[in-house]
């Protein structure tokens, strides 16, 4: 072994510090949302600890407040976190042949959107180690940082929350808004995202659908639409 | 039905969402239709999460759309993850101070 090369596993830690401390001022505002709908610090704190995802967590908060039926919990965490699935199409691709089947059962559970950036980023096959040193700073970040925010949510001013509680809604905007400037297809996509969502929050017998039906609906039409408009490049597989 | 029940369901889901392809499905997806959806499906789930959803978080409705058009204007200035949730909630903090 060359001892220039640090270890996979000091790399992870490396890219996973200001991963995990952007995770821990988000989930914050998680916890927030948490919150209101009665889940208490050691629920979000296990919640964030197995599902470590935003909007997937943001969604099943909001059907834990609403007690949703079983089935819709099923749907929309599909729908909220299918992306992840074409994340983990394309890691699948990048996994050594020689790698224990066993790592990607362990790398697999926790693909986010920065992790899976990370991950892809880097040349060559997936190391197993180097996500490992990024989970063991991202993950805590973002699940203490979630029941944090369900603990401190009511202690802090009315004021501060509701400022708070607009930073999941920012990370979702960083995500969405800048790759709008590169496709005329997502634009639409996110444009007609709110215009739809608005739409149906006010218009008559539309606005009784319960708003995660209204996800479900809204992203397998709209995104079925755009799938047969603007069919994806090749290259989008590996996006 | 209890809060962990909703939180087991939610957790066996999404490990199976990010797993299985890991596992089962070792070749490219060849369905160019499942292939393009899946790629739009991110921007428009949260892209209905966040609007209106954003105007109705804050304590003042204009608070909430004014960090919508922040979070937005940074987004598209190349703003980071954490820059954008930053401006967003520095927006609504000045704002609920003056209306």
């Amino acid at each position: 072994m060359p001892n220039k090369k640090p270890s996979p596993f000091l790399e992870g830690m490396r890219d996973g510090l200001p991963i995990g401390l952007g995770y821990f001022a988000v989930a914050f505002s998680l916890g927030i949302a948490a919150k209101s709908a009665g889940v208490t610090p050691l629920q979000g704190f296990t919640a964030s600890f197995l599902c470590m995802a935003s909007a997937g967590e943001y969604a099943l908060f909001t059907l834990i407040g609403a007690g949703a039926p079983v089935i819709e919990v099923i749907v929309l965490t599909l729908i909220t976190n299918a992306r992840y699935f074409l994340m983990s199409c394309a890691l699948s691709q990048r996994f050594s042949p020689d790698t224990p089947f066993f790592h990607r059962l362990t790398v697999g559970a926790v693909v986010t959107d920065e992790i899976f950036g990370a991950t892809i980023a880097r040349k060559g096959y997936v190391e197993p180690a180097y996500n490992y040193g990024i989970m063991l700073l991202a993950v805590p970040g973002w699940s203490v940082g979630t029941a944090l925010g369900i603990i401190m949510g009511t202690l802090l001013p009315a004021r501060l929350v509701s400022a708070l509680s607009v930073a999941l809604y920012g990370m979702f905007l960083a995500t969405i808004i800048p790759p709008m400037k590169k496709s005329l297809p997502i634009a639409l996509c996110v444009a007609c995202g709110f215009l739809f969502s608005w739409l149906f929050g006010v218009l008559p017998l539309l606005s009784e659908i319960s708003t995660g039906m209204r996800t479900i609906i809204l992203t397998v039409v709209l995104s079925a639409a755009a799938a047969l408009i603007f069919p994806a490049k090749e290259e989008a597989r590996d996006e | 039905m209890s809060n962990y029940v909703y939180i087991l369901i939610g957790f066996a889901t999404i490990y199976a969402v990010r797993v299985l392809p890991l596992t089962l499905f070792r070749k490219p997806i060849k369905s160019r239709f499942f292939r393009s959806f899946l790629y739009y499906v991110p921007y428009v789930t949260l892209a209905v999460m966040t609007f209106p959803a954003i105007v109705q978080a804050t304590e003042k409705p204009l608070a909430g759309a004014a960090a919508l058009i922040v979070g937005i204007a940074v987004s598209l200035f190349g703003g980071s993850l954490f820059v954008v949730a930053s401006a967003c909630c520095a927006t609504v903090f000045l704002l609920e101070l003056f209306i």
